[in-house]
């Protein structure tokens, strides 16, 4: 892990690991949602609202996903001092909060034929919108700490692992408490969707994932490219 | 299941609407700005170079 503690190292691996995912993920995700939308058969009971589930799963995990990987690099950050992983945390914080933000759109979308409402303040939805409130205030507090310097990282980082408490509320909130949210479909080693319907779904998935990781590999490019230019700069301005 | 007068079609093509919409703006945006911070720092690494 601490061999990509060095910055240049890790943008040699970012260089043509950000597009190689970007492509991967474009040529995934489209081929999976074209697959759910034209050619996978519509559900007995939710029609032809069943072809949400492409875009909308796929959102959900990789928002819980999202807030998990804040998690770890919070504590990598905290425990080992990698100085990676507070720039990972800040360069996942807004994808996070987007893909939260269209899982609890699409969610909602479906939710109006398939239950009779746009919205209820169940479990589920309750802690997936706290998810998207958790993402917004990580930002936030990340951007401060930047501002401050590198000493007040830790604020964002222990912040980060705090806000783990809500995943594991998200993934049991259905099986706790009643909710209009069906309970998981898929769970390890088991399915309850038919292949025809979960093919697509995992491919989709796997192709959400590498845009997701394209996305924050970007992000992390530019944090580091940020840094770069204003200690240059500053280098310079020392010197004159 | 409750049956809407809209036309089902319509809710799948809001979800994609919105659910690609936002995938691709953040795709744009993150690119962009990783490609203005990697050109502010050469151009700062060239300005120090000039000197």
């Amino acid at each position: 892990m601490h061999g990509f503690a060095n910055p240049a190292r890790f943008l040699r691996l970012a260089q043509w690991l950000a597009p190689l995912l970007l492509t991967l993920g474009l040529v995934l995700a489209s081929a999976a949602m074209a697959w759910g939308v034209f050619v996978a058969p519509a559900d007995a009971l939710q029609g032809e609202t069943v072809r949400i589930v492409y875009l909308h799963v796929p959102t959900a995990w990789l928002g819980m996903g999202g807030w998990t990987a804040i998690a770890l690099a919070s504590l990598t950050e905290l425990v080992w001092r990698h100085p990676l992983a507070g720039i990972a945390g800040r360069a996942i914080a807004i994808p996070g909060a987007i893909f939260a933000a269209i899982c609890l759109a699409t969610g909602s979308i479906w939710g109006r034929p398939a239950w009779g409402t746009w919205w209820v303040w169940d479990g589920r939805l309750t802690s997936m919108l706290v998810l998207f409130f958790l993402y917004l205030a990580y930002a936030a507090l990340a951007d401060a700490a930047r501002r401050d310097g590198e000493g007040s990282s830790r604020i964002p980082a222990i912040f980060g692992i705090v806000g783990a408490v809500n995943i594991p509320v998200i993934h049991y909130s259905v099986l706790w408490w009643n909710s209009l949210h069906q309970p998981p479909s898929i769970t390890m080693g088991q399915s309850a969707m038919a292949a025809e319907f979960l093919v697509p779904l995992l491919v989709s998935t796997v192709g959400f994932s590498c845009l997701f990781g394209a996305v924050v590999l970007m992000r992390m490019r530019a944090i580091l490219a940020d840094q770069q230019a204003e200690a240059r700069l500053r280098r310079k301005a020392m010197a004159a | 299941m409750m049956h809407e007068a809209l036309d089902q079609w319509t809710f799948v093509i809001a979800a994609y609407a919105i659910g690609l919409g936002g995938t691709a703006a953040l795709i744009a945006q993150s690119w962009l700005a990783m490609r203005k911070a990697e050109a502010r720092r050469d151009r700062a690494r060239d300005k120090g170079r000039e000197k």
